[in-house]
């Protein structure tokens, strides 16, 4: 890990050895194109992220059209109002994620620790509110499993028919898998933000090395866009019925 | 200028709510599938700086993982949908 609060050329290099910001690892070129490589590279896994979620969104695509009204009925029971707030608390988080990126590069040490903290704060305010979400879904009997019961639920817009069982428990297990799944990469963001955090503490950036805030920034955003997804897919069928 | 992105966000989220709320018909899915695209548009453009990218490769990345997704979901509901047909 590179220390870039020194901008001195380390003494144990040889002389055949041009001065460099000590930022600068030896096997790339130039600064410009470490960033790029750092940024390059946690796009690529990003994009095995995208492959990640989008199994389960496949799978979740396709149960819905087969039991369009069953998943209707299952989605009018989960609150849409804590969904709409997460997803309002995830696009501040990611505000702040950008205001912590400029600040780093702006050698702004307070708002970057500031942005940091609020980041985490909001994250720890979204696993809250779905954690209040599960709460209601094992006291409701929605949880897949032996406990579950999905009876006599109507099915909107369609007036005396009634969602089948097991079909609703199949939303139920994608809405806790997609939703746990996120979650988990909820955690783990929170993770690798305390590092972030620590890492600012220590005065570890400088507008010539931030490469973690960006990249960890990047994570986050990703986390995110899934959830954007999420949010119309699992929350809003057939609100209006 | 990430302000404005912001503002766009939280607008389109309340706009997906709020035509959630309408009967479009069959549309519904896809204006709420519409308005999330837009908004993870603009978190990937301007948010994670891909508009600004001074890499191309990160730009055709992003591309990539768009076309793969839309590879894998494309062709199995086009699948599952040209079934039973008789």
């Amino acid at each position: 890990m590179h220390d870039s609060s020194t901008t001195a050329v380390h003494e144990h290099h040889g002389e055949a050895h041009v001065a460099h910001n000590p930022a600068l690892l030896h096997h790339f070129a130039e600064e410009q194109q470490q960033r790029n490589a750092a940024s390059l590279g946690m796009w690529v896994f990003l994009a095995t992220e995208v492959m990640f979620f989008g199994g389960l969104f496949c799978a979740y695509l396709v149960y819905r059209r087969w039991y369009f009204g069953d998943f209707a009925a299952a989605s009018k029971s989960i609150n849409m109002a804590m969904g709409a707030t997460n997803t309002a608390v995830l696009i501040c988080s990611s505000l702040t994620v950008v205001l912590a990126v400029w600040a780093a590069q702006t050698a702004r040490r307070t708002l970057l620790i500031v942005s940091l903290i609020l980041t985490m704060l909001l994250g720890m305010v979204f696993l809250g509110i779905k954690g209040i979400e599960y709460r209601d879904k094992f006291v409701e009997h929605h949880v897949p499993g032996a406990s579950f019961s999905f009876e006599n639920e109507p099915i909107p817009g369609h007036p005396g028919e009634y969602a089948n069982p097991r079909h609703a428990q199949m939303f139920f297990s994608l809405y806790f898998v997609m939703t746990g799944l996120h979650a988990l990469h909820m955690i783990i963001g929170l993770g690798i933000f305390t590092w972030l955090l620590i890492m600012a503490w220590k005065g570890r950036f400088s507008p010539e090395w931030h490469t973690p805030v960006e990249i960890g920034g990047l994570y986050w955003h990703f986390v995110d866009i899934v959830w954007i997804y999420l949010f119309p897919l699992l929350y809003l069928i057939d609100r209006h019925a | 200028m990430y302000f404005a992105v912001f503002f766009a966000l939280l607008l389109g989220t309340g706009l997906t709510v709020f035509a959630a709320t309408l009967d479009l018909g069959p549309f519904n899915a896809p204006v709420a599938l519409g308005i999330a695209t837009v908004k993870a548009t603009l978190v990937a453009l301007f948010f994670m700086h891909v508009w600004h990218a001074s890499e191309k490769l990160t730009k055709l990345v992003v591309i990539a993982a768009i076309f793969f997704l839309m590879l894998l979901l494309g062709l199995t509901m086009s699948d599952y949908a040209t079934r039973l047909w008789s």
